[in-house]
Protein backbone atom coordinates (compact mmCIF):
# COMPACT_ATOMS: atom_id res chain seq x y z
CA UNK A 1 0.00 0.00 0.00
CA UNK A 2 0.94 3.19 -0.78
CA UNK A 3 0.27 6.43 0.54
CA UNK A 4 -0.26 9.60 -1.31
CA UNK A 5 0.07 12.87 0.31
CA UNK A 6 -3.46 14.68 0.10
CA UNK A 7 -3.23 18.13 1.62
CA UNK A 8 -3.52 20.14 -1.70
CA UNK A 9 -2.54 19.28 -5.43
CA UNK A 10 -3.38 16.47 -7.91
CA UNK A 11 -3.15 13.79 -5.80
CA UNK A 12 -5.97 11.80 -7.95
CA UNK A 13 -3.39 11.14 -10.55
CA UNK A 14 -0.82 9.63 -8.82
CA UNK A 15 -3.24 7.40 -7.52
CA UNK A 16 -4.50 6.51 -10.96
CA UNK A 17 -0.77 5.83 -12.53
CA UNK A 18 0.00 3.67 -8.92
CA UNK A 19 -3.30 1.40 -9.78
CA UNK A 20 -1.73 0.88 -12.99
CA UNK A 21 0.99 -0.69 -11.39
CA UNK A 22 -1.18 -2.63 -9.61
CA UNK A 23 -0.61 -0.33 -6.34
CA UNK A 24 -3.25 0.36 -3.81
CA UNK A 25 -3.34 3.49 -2.15
CA UNK A 26 -4.27 5.42 0.46
CA UNK A 27 -4.77 9.88 0.81
CA UNK A 28 -2.68 10.94 3.78
CA UNK A 29 -3.72 13.71 5.35
CA UNK A 30 -2.26 13.52 8.50
CA UNK A 31 0.60 11.72 10.58
CA UNK A 32 -1.32 8.98 11.76
CA UNK A 33 -2.01 7.76 7.74
CA UNK A 34 1.98 6.88 7.53
CA UNK A 35 0.94 4.30 9.53
CA UNK A 36 0.47 1.41 7.92
CA UNK A 37 2.01 2.37 4.21
CA UNK A 38 4.81 0.97 2.39
CA UNK A 39 5.75 4.47 0.54
CA UNK A 40 4.49 7.77 -0.22
CA UNK A 41 4.29 10.30 -2.91
CA UNK A 42 4.08 13.96 -2.05
CA UNK A 43 2.52 15.10 -5.45
CA UNK A 44 2.51 18.44 -7.52
CA UNK A 45 0.76 21.11 -6.65
CA UNK A 46 1.11 24.67 -4.67
CA UNK A 47 4.20 23.89 -2.00
CA UNK A 48 2.96 27.06 0.25
CA UNK A 49 -0.10 26.00 0.48
CA UNK A 50 1.40 22.34 1.27
CA UNK A 51 3.42 23.88 3.84
CA UNK A 52 0.73 25.34 5.66
CA UNK A 53 -0.90 22.18 5.95
CA UNK A 54 1.77 20.44 7.08
CA UNK A 55 2.88 22.78 9.63
CA UNK A 56 -1.03 22.91 10.77
CA UNK A 57 -0.10 19.02 13.01
CA UNK A 58 3.23 19.66 14.84
CA UNK A 59 3.91 16.27 14.59
CA UNK A 60 3.38 15.97 10.82
CA UNK A 61 6.81 17.25 9.49
CA UNK A 62 8.89 14.94 11.54
CA UNK A 63 6.50 11.91 10.79
CA UNK A 64 7.33 12.35 7.60
CA UNK A 65 11.17 12.69 7.92
CA UNK A 66 11.26 9.78 10.11
CA UNK A 67 9.36 7.30 7.69
CA UNK A 68 11.64 8.54 5.13
CA UNK A 69 14.26 6.74 7.13
CA UNK A 70 13.19 3.43 5.80
CA UNK A 71 10.33 3.84 3.12
CA UNK A 72 10.51 5.47 0.14
CA UNK A 73 9.51 8.30 -1.07
CA UNK A 74 8.42 10.13 -4.61
CA UNK A 75 7.98 13.96 -5.06
CA UNK A 76 7.23 15.74 -8.10
CA UNK A 77 7.28 19.25 -8.87
CA UNK A 78 6.32 21.01 -5.61
CA UNK A 79 7.36 17.08 -3.97
CA UNK A 80 10.65 17.48 -5.14
CA UNK A 81 10.63 20.91 -3.41
CA UNK A 82 9.39 20.04 0.33
CA UNK A 83 11.62 17.16 0.06
CA UNK A 84 14.96 19.34 -0.75
CA UNK A 85 17.28 20.26 1.41
CA UNK A 86 16.88 23.88 0.78
CA UNK A 87 15.16 25.61 -1.98
CA UNK A 88 15.93 28.90 -0.13
CA UNK A 89 12.20 30.39 0.16
CA UNK A 90 11.08 31.18 3.75
CA UNK A 91 7.40 30.63 2.81
CA UNK A 92 8.32 26.68 2.12
CA UNK A 93 9.13 24.02 4.51
CA UNK A 94 11.90 21.88 3.59
CA UNK A 95 12.20 18.03 4.85
CA UNK A 96 15.90 17.57 3.88
CA UNK A 97 14.92 13.96 2.58
CA UNK A 98 17.33 14.08 -0.42
CA UNK A 99 19.89 16.01 -1.01
CA UNK A 100 19.72 18.61 -3.44
CA UNK A 101 18.98 22.33 -3.88
CA UNK A 102 15.95 23.87 -5.32
CA UNK A 103 14.32 26.65 -7.01
CA UNK A 104 10.79 27.24 -7.30
CA UNK A 105 9.52 28.62 -10.43
CA UNK A 106 12.24 28.33 -12.47
CA UNK A 107 11.45 28.70 -15.96
CA UNK A 108 8.70 31.80 -15.18
CA UNK A 109 4.57 31.27 -15.14
CA UNK A 110 2.40 29.33 -16.51
CA UNK A 111 2.82 31.03 -20.82
CA UNK A 112 6.22 29.19 -20.10
CA UNK A 113 5.19 25.54 -18.76
CA UNK A 114 5.72 23.04 -21.89
CA UNK A 115 6.27 19.58 -22.30
CA UNK A 116 9.06 17.44 -23.09
CA UNK A 117 10.33 14.13 -24.82
CA UNK A 118 12.67 12.65 -22.02
CA UNK A 119 14.43 9.59 -21.22
CA UNK A 120 16.48 8.23 -18.38
CA UNK A 121 20.18 8.29 -18.44
CA UNK A 122 20.72 4.77 -18.06
CA UNK A 123 17.82 3.15 -19.43
CA UNK A 124 17.19 1.80 -23.02
CA UNK A 125 15.93 4.54 -26.09
CA UNK A 126 13.40 2.78 -26.51
CA UNK A 127 12.23 3.99 -22.96
CA UNK A 128 11.45 7.60 -23.77
CA UNK A 129 8.69 9.20 -22.38
CA UNK A 130 6.67 12.32 -22.26
CA UNK A 131 5.93 14.37 -19.41
CA UNK A 132 4.75 17.76 -19.03
CA UNK A 133 6.45 21.06 -16.99
CA UNK A 134 3.90 23.09 -14.96
CA UNK A 135 5.65 25.97 -13.27
CA UNK A 136 8.64 23.70 -12.55
CA UNK A 137 11.57 24.14 -10.46
CA UNK A 138 15.38 24.18 -11.17
CA UNK A 139 17.54 21.35 -9.63
CA UNK A 140 19.93 24.05 -8.53
CA UNK A 141 22.83 21.89 -6.65
CA UNK A 142 23.35 18.05 -6.59
CA UNK A 143 24.88 16.29 -3.55
CA UNK A 144 27.37 14.04 -4.36
CA UNK A 145 25.82 10.78 -3.69
CA UNK A 146 22.98 11.98 -5.54
CA UNK A 147 22.39 10.11 -8.70
CA UNK A 148 20.63 12.28 -11.76
CA UNK A 149 18.67 10.01 -13.78
CA UNK A 150 16.90 12.40 -16.15
CA UNK A 151 18.27 15.70 -17.64
CA UNK A 152 16.49 18.28 -20.30
CA UNK A 153 18.20 20.74 -21.41
CA UNK A 154 21.67 20.19 -19.52
CA UNK A 155 19.63 20.52 -16.49
CA UNK A 156 18.62 17.55 -13.75
CA UNK A 157 15.14 17.06 -13.91
CA UNK A 158 14.83 13.79 -11.77
CA UNK A 159 17.46 12.81 -9.13
CA UNK A 160 17.90 9.33 -7.15
CA UNK A 161 18.75 9.39 -3.33
CA UNK A 162 18.70 6.41 -1.87
CA UNK A 163 15.51 5.16 -2.19
CA UNK A 164 13.62 8.60 -2.88
CA UNK A 165 12.84 9.86 -6.18
CA UNK A 166 12.23 13.35 -7.01
CA UNK A 167 11.37 14.69 -10.51
CA UNK A 168 10.56 18.42 -11.49
CA UNK A 169 8.01 17.20 -14.00
CA UNK A 170 4.61 15.80 -13.54
CA UNK A 171 5.17 12.00 -15.05
CA UNK A 172 1.30 11.08 -13.70
CA UNK A 173 -0.27 14.18 -16.11
CA UNK A 174 0.15 11.85 -18.96
CA UNK A 175 -0.48 8.52 -16.84
CA UNK A 176 3.27 7.55 -17.19
CA UNK A 177 4.52 4.59 -14.64
CA UNK A 178 7.78 4.34 -15.40
CA UNK A 179 8.81 7.15 -12.75
CA UNK A 180 6.36 5.47 -9.79
CA UNK A 181 7.78 1.90 -10.73
CA UNK A 182 11.10 3.29 -10.72
CA UNK A 183 10.74 4.24 -6.80
CA UNK A 184 7.93 1.66 -5.83
CA UNK A 185 8.40 -1.43 -8.36
CA UNK A 186 5.05 -3.32 -9.25
CA UNK A 187 2.81 -5.82 -8.78
CA UNK B 1 -7.52 25.22 -34.63
CA UNK B 2 -4.81 22.78 -33.30
CA UNK B 3 -4.02 23.17 -29.69
CA UNK B 4 -0.86 21.57 -28.42
CA UNK B 5 -0.90 23.40 -25.34
CA UNK B 6 -4.02 22.02 -24.45
CA UNK B 7 -2.77 19.44 -22.12
CA UNK B 8 -0.13 22.12 -20.47
CA UNK B 9 -2.99 24.56 -19.56
CA UNK B 10 -5.09 21.75 -18.41
CA UNK B 11 -1.85 21.05 -16.17
CA UNK B 12 -2.22 24.07 -14.31
CA UNK B 13 -6.09 23.41 -13.75
CA UNK B 14 -5.25 19.95 -12.06
CA UNK B 15 -2.12 21.57 -9.95
CA UNK B 16 -4.76 23.78 -8.43
CA UNK B 17 -6.91 20.71 -7.38
CA UNK B 18 -8.14 20.27 -3.21
CA UNK B 19 -7.13 24.17 -3.18
CA UNK B 20 -8.60 27.61 -2.99
CA UNK B 21 -8.68 30.48 -4.98
CA UNK B 22 -8.85 33.52 -3.37
CA UNK B 23 -10.51 37.01 -4.89
CA UNK B 24 -7.67 40.12 -4.12
CA UNK B 25 -8.14 43.72 -4.78
CA UNK B 26 -3.86 44.67 -3.65
CA UNK B 27 -0.91 43.48 -2.76
CA UNK B 28 -1.52 43.43 0.98
CA UNK B 29 -4.49 41.26 0.65
CA UNK B 30 -2.55 38.30 -2.05
CA UNK B 31 -0.57 38.36 0.59
CA UNK B 32 -3.14 37.30 3.48
CA UNK B 33 -4.29 34.72 1.12
CA UNK B 34 -0.95 33.35 0.03
CA UNK B 35 -0.34 33.08 4.16
CA UNK B 36 -3.65 31.73 4.95
CA UNK B 37 -2.31 28.66 1.84
CA UNK B 38 -4.31 30.07 -1.12
CA UNK B 39 -3.25 28.23 -3.85
CA UNK B 40 -3.91 30.95 -6.21
CA UNK B 41 -5.52 34.50 -6.23
CA UNK B 42 -7.07 36.49 -7.93
CA UNK B 43 -6.44 40.07 -8.89
CA UNK B 44 -8.86 42.21 -9.24
CA UNK B 45 -9.56 45.97 -8.59
CA UNK B 46 -13.27 45.62 -6.94
CA UNK B 47 -14.85 42.09 -5.61
CA UNK B 48 -17.79 41.10 -7.11
CA UNK B 49 -20.25 42.28 -3.51
CA UNK B 50 -18.96 45.92 -4.66
CA UNK B 51 -18.95 45.48 -8.48
CA UNK B 52 -22.70 44.74 -7.74
CA UNK B 53 -23.27 47.42 -5.37
CA UNK B 54 -21.77 50.51 -7.94
CA UNK B 55 -23.22 49.56 -11.09
CA UNK B 56 -21.34 51.00 -14.14
CA UNK B 57 -18.97 48.91 -16.57
CA UNK B 58 -16.64 46.73 -15.25
CA UNK B 59 -13.90 46.03 -16.95
CA UNK B 60 -10.28 43.80 -17.08
CA UNK B 61 -8.62 45.35 -13.86
CA UNK B 62 -5.68 47.81 -14.00
CA UNK B 63 -2.73 46.18 -15.24
CA UNK B 64 -0.12 47.73 -12.93
CA UNK B 65 -2.34 46.56 -9.95
CA UNK B 66 -2.12 42.90 -11.29
CA UNK B 67 1.70 43.52 -11.43
CA UNK B 68 2.15 44.41 -8.02
CA UNK B 69 0.38 41.42 -6.85
CA UNK B 70 1.99 39.22 -9.32
CA UNK B 71 5.23 40.55 -7.76
CA UNK B 72 4.46 39.98 -4.24
CA UNK B 73 3.08 36.25 -4.43
CA UNK B 74 4.76 32.95 -5.79
CA UNK B 75 1.80 31.49 -6.20
CA UNK B 76 -0.35 31.66 -9.50
CA UNK B 77 -2.28 34.69 -10.14
CA UNK B 78 -5.47 35.02 -12.32
CA UNK B 79 -7.13 37.78 -13.73
CA UNK B 80 -10.01 38.45 -15.27
CA UNK B 81 -11.36 39.51 -19.04
CA UNK B 82 -14.86 40.46 -20.26
CA UNK B 83 -16.52 37.47 -22.03
CA UNK B 84 -15.62 37.90 -25.89
CA UNK B 85 -13.02 40.55 -24.94
CA UNK B 86 -9.90 38.98 -26.73
CA UNK B 87 -8.08 41.94 -26.67
CA UNK B 88 -8.02 41.93 -22.88
CA UNK B 89 -7.52 37.94 -22.95
CA UNK B 90 -4.32 39.25 -25.36
CA UNK B 91 -3.31 42.12 -22.56
CA UNK B 92 -3.80 39.53 -19.77
CA UNK B 93 -1.57 37.00 -21.56
CA UNK B 94 1.33 39.30 -22.07
CA UNK B 95 1.46 40.04 -18.70
CA UNK B 96 2.09 36.62 -18.06
CA UNK B 97 -1.24 35.91 -16.05
CA UNK B 98 -0.96 32.38 -15.31
CA UNK B 99 -4.85 31.79 -15.39
CA UNK B 100 -7.56 34.05 -17.75
CA UNK B 101 -10.91 33.96 -16.33
CA UNK B 102 -13.57 35.25 -18.65
CA UNK B 103 -15.86 36.33 -16.16
CA UNK B 104 -19.67 37.12 -16.28
CA UNK B 105 -18.69 38.92 -13.65
CA UNK B 106 -17.50 41.81 -15.66
CA UNK B 107 -19.59 43.59 -18.33
CA UNK B 108 -19.63 41.65 -21.48
CA UNK B 109 -18.28 42.51 -24.58
CA UNK B 110 -19.91 40.64 -26.92
CA UNK B 111 -23.32 38.93 -26.18
CA UNK B 112 -23.21 36.39 -28.82
CA UNK B 113 -19.54 34.88 -28.66
CA UNK B 114 -17.23 33.87 -26.09
CA UNK B 115 -13.79 34.18 -26.53
CA UNK B 116 -11.78 31.27 -29.02
CA UNK B 117 -9.08 30.33 -26.22
CA UNK B 118 -7.47 27.50 -28.44
CA UNK B 119 -4.59 29.62 -29.72
CA UNK B 120 -3.89 31.46 -26.22
CA UNK B 121 -0.74 30.45 -24.15
CA UNK B 122 -2.56 31.58 -21.49
CA UNK B 123 -5.36 29.04 -19.78
CA UNK B 124 -8.73 30.20 -19.41
CA UNK B 125 -11.20 29.27 -16.87
CA UNK B 126 -15.02 30.01 -17.55
CA UNK B 127 -18.07 29.73 -15.85
CA UNK B 128 -21.06 27.29 -16.19
CA UNK B 129 -24.29 26.52 -14.72
CA UNK B 130 -25.09 23.20 -16.87
CA UNK B 131 -23.44 20.65 -18.73
CA UNK B 132 -24.03 21.72 -22.10
CA UNK B 133 -22.29 25.68 -20.75
CA UNK B 134 -19.38 23.87 -19.91
CA UNK B 135 -19.01 21.68 -22.93
CA UNK B 136 -19.56 24.69 -24.95
CA UNK B 137 -16.64 26.81 -23.14
CA UNK B 138 -14.16 23.50 -23.17
CA UNK B 139 -15.04 23.47 -27.02
CA UNK B 140 -13.43 26.99 -27.29
CA UNK B 141 -10.43 25.95 -25.41
CA UNK B 142 -10.59 26.78 -21.54
CA UNK B 143 -8.66 24.45 -19.24
CA UNK B 144 -10.91 24.21 -16.01
CA UNK B 145 -14.57 24.85 -15.54
CA UNK B 146 -16.41 26.68 -12.49
CA UNK B 147 -19.81 26.90 -11.60
CA UNK B 148 -21.52 30.22 -12.03
CA UNK B 149 -23.00 30.61 -9.07
CA UNK B 150 -24.39 33.99 -8.30
CA UNK B 151 -21.10 36.31 -7.50
CA UNK B 152 -21.10 38.61 -5.10
CA UNK B 153 -24.05 37.56 -3.55
CA UNK B 154 -22.51 35.57 -0.04
CA UNK B 155 -25.32 32.89 -0.92
CA UNK B 156 -24.27 29.36 -1.93
CA UNK B 157 -27.63 28.45 -3.65
CA UNK B 158 -27.12 29.21 -6.85
CA UNK B 159 -23.37 27.63 -6.87
CA UNK B 160 -25.31 24.37 -5.27
CA UNK B 161 -28.25 24.54 -8.49
CA UNK B 162 -25.58 24.85 -10.92
CA UNK B 163 -22.93 21.85 -9.40
CA UNK B 164 -25.89 20.07 -9.32
CA UNK B 165 -27.23 20.13 -12.88
CA UNK B 166 -23.55 19.74 -13.95
CA UNK B 167 -22.97 16.18 -12.18
CA UNK B 168 -26.87 15.09 -12.69
CA UNK B 169 -26.29 15.32 -16.50
CA UNK B 170 -23.63 13.47 -16.31
CA UNK B 171 -24.60 10.86 -14.88
CA UNK B 172 -27.36 11.31 -17.55
CA UNK B 173 -25.40 10.37 -20.33
CA UNK B 174 -22.90 7.92 -18.86
CA UNK B 175 -22.64 4.90 -21.05
CA UNK B 176 -25.98 6.35 -22.91
CA UNK B 177 -25.92 4.71 -26.73
CA UNK B 178 -24.64 6.74 -29.73
CA UNK B 179 -28.43 7.72 -30.62
CA UNK B 180 -28.67 10.10 -27.35
CA UNK B 181 -25.08 11.26 -27.35
CA UNK B 182 -25.81 12.35 -31.26
CA UNK B 183 -28.99 13.76 -29.46
CA UNK B 184 -26.84 15.45 -26.75
CA UNK B 185 -24.29 16.64 -28.86
CA UNK B 186 -27.04 18.05 -30.88
CA UNK B 187 -28.77 19.54 -27.62
CA UNK B 188 -25.50 20.97 -26.11
CA UNK B 189 -23.98 22.55 -29.55
CA UNK B 190 -20.79 20.56 -28.87
CA UNK B 191 -18.81 18.00 -30.72
CA UNK B 192 -19.97 14.62 -29.87
CA UNK B 193 -16.40 13.91 -29.29
CA UNK B 194 -16.81 15.78 -26.09
CA UNK B 195 -20.39 13.82 -25.00
CA UNK B 196 -18.44 10.79 -25.99
CA UNK B 197 -15.77 11.58 -23.81
CA UNK B 198 -18.39 12.74 -20.92
CA UNK B 199 -19.98 9.15 -21.00
CA UNK B 200 -16.70 6.92 -21.14
CA UNK B 201 -15.33 9.14 -18.26
CA UNK B 202 -17.93 10.15 -16.15
CA UNK B 203 -16.48 13.64 -15.53
CA UNK B 204 -15.62 16.64 -18.28
CA UNK B 205 -12.52 16.72 -19.66
CA UNK B 206 -10.89 19.71 -17.63
CA UNK B 207 -11.00 19.80 -13.75
CA UNK B 208 -14.35 20.98 -12.51
CA UNK B 209 -14.63 24.00 -9.61
CA UNK B 210 -16.94 25.67 -7.51
CA UNK B 211 -17.35 29.28 -7.43
CA UNK B 212 -20.19 31.97 -6.71
CA UNK B 213 -21.40 32.41 -2.95
CA UNK B 214 -19.25 30.83 -1.32
CA UNK B 215 -18.67 32.30 2.35
CA UNK B 216 -18.24 29.68 5.11
CA UNK B 217 -15.60 26.68 5.77
CA UNK B 218 -18.87 24.76 5.31
CA UNK B 219 -20.03 26.11 2.26
CA UNK B 220 -16.58 24.56 0.76
CA UNK B 221 -17.01 21.54 2.15
CA UNK B 222 -20.67 21.45 0.50
CA UNK B 223 -19.23 22.41 -2.83
CA UNK B 224 -16.92 19.51 -2.30
CA UNK B 225 -18.94 16.90 -1.32
CA UNK B 226 -21.27 17.92 -4.35
CA UNK B 227 -18.25 17.12 -6.44
CA UNK B 228 -16.13 19.95 -6.83
CA UNK B 229 -12.18 19.59 -7.30
CA UNK B 230 -11.83 22.92 -5.44
CA UNK B 231 -13.19 26.21 -4.75
CA UNK B 232 -12.64 29.91 -5.48
CA UNK B 233 -13.81 32.60 -2.68
CA UNK B 234 -14.97 35.80 -4.05
CA UNK B 235 -16.66 38.52 -2.01
CA UNK B 236 -16.60 35.76 0.89
CA UNK B 237 -13.10 36.38 2.45
CA UNK B 238 -12.37 40.07 2.52
CA UNK B 239 -16.40 41.08 2.81
CA UNK B 240 -15.93 39.66 6.44
CA UNK B 241 -15.38 40.49 9.85
CA UNK B 242 -12.16 37.92 9.64
CA UNK B 243 -10.43 37.69 6.31
CA UNK B 244 -7.08 36.20 7.64
CA UNK B 245 -8.70 33.44 9.98
CA UNK B 246 -11.54 32.93 7.43
CA UNK B 247 -8.84 32.10 4.45
CA UNK B 248 -7.20 29.77 6.28
CA UNK B 249 -10.55 27.74 7.71
CA UNK B 250 -11.83 27.16 4.61
CA UNK B 251 -8.20 26.13 2.73
CA UNK B 252 -8.53 23.48 6.04
CA UNK B 253 -12.23 22.82 5.21
CA UNK B 254 -10.81 22.21 1.38
CA UNK B 255 -8.42 19.64 2.57
CA UNK B 256 -10.27 17.88 5.09
CA UNK B 257 -14.16 18.51 3.23
CA UNK B 258 -15.17 14.66 4.35
CA UNK B 259 -14.05 15.37 7.85
CA UNK B 260 -17.23 17.32 9.66
CA UNK B 261 -14.91 17.51 12.95
CA UNK B 262 -12.50 19.13 10.57
CA UNK B 263 -15.22 21.45 9.72
CA UNK B 264 -16.41 22.34 13.04
CA UNK B 265 -12.54 22.88 14.30
CA UNK B 266 -12.25 25.25 11.18
CA UNK B 267 -15.60 27.36 11.61
CA UNK B 268 -15.41 27.17 15.36
CA UNK B 269 -13.31 30.75 16.12
CA UNK B 270 -14.51 32.32 13.59
CA UNK B 271 -16.27 35.90 13.84
CA UNK B 272 -19.56 36.91 11.37
CA UNK B 273 -19.30 36.01 7.33
CA UNK B 274 -20.30 38.57 4.72
CA UNK B 275 -23.88 39.44 5.09
CA UNK B 276 -25.18 38.39 1.89
CA UNK B 277 -27.83 38.60 -0.19
CA UNK B 278 -31.22 36.56 -0.87
CA UNK B 279 -30.96 35.93 -4.54
CA UNK B 280 -35.33 36.54 -5.21
CA UNK B 281 -34.19 39.72 -4.12
CA UNK B 282 -31.61 40.69 -6.74
CA UNK B 283 -33.38 42.24 -9.98
CA UNK B 284 -33.37 39.74 -13.12
CA UNK B 285 -31.41 41.80 -14.90
CA UNK B 286 -29.17 42.24 -12.51
CA UNK B 287 -27.96 38.67 -11.91
CA UNK B 288 -24.50 37.97 -13.44
CA UNK B 289 -25.24 34.27 -13.88
CA UNK B 290 -27.49 35.20 -16.99
CA UNK B 291 -24.27 36.64 -18.82
CA UNK B 292 -23.24 34.39 -21.19
CA UNK B 293 -24.69 30.89 -22.30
Amino acid sequence: MIGVLALQGNFSSHVKVLGLLGHNSKLVKSPKDLDDIDGLVIPGGESTTMTKLINRDEKFFESIQSFSKNQPILGTCAGLILMSKDSFDSKVINLGIIDIESTRNAYGRQVHSFDAELSLEHGSKNDSFKASFIRAPKISKVGKNVEVICIHDDFPVAIKDGMHIATTFHPELKNETIIHKLCFGDK
Amino acid sequence: MSDNNFKVKVGLAEMLKGGVIMDVTNVEQAKIAEESGAASVMALERIPADIRADGGVSRMSNPHMIKEIQDAVSIPVMAKCRIGHFAEAQVLQALEVDFIDESEVLTPADEDHHIYKHPFKAPFVCGARNLGEALRRIHEGAAMIRTKGEAGSGNIVEAVRHMKMIVSEIEEIKNSNEKTLKEKSEEMRVPIELVQYVSDNGKIPVPNFAAGGIATPADASLMMQLGAESVFVGSGIFKSEDPKERAYAIVQAVTNFDNPKEILTASYKLKDAMKGLEISEIPEEQLLQKRGD
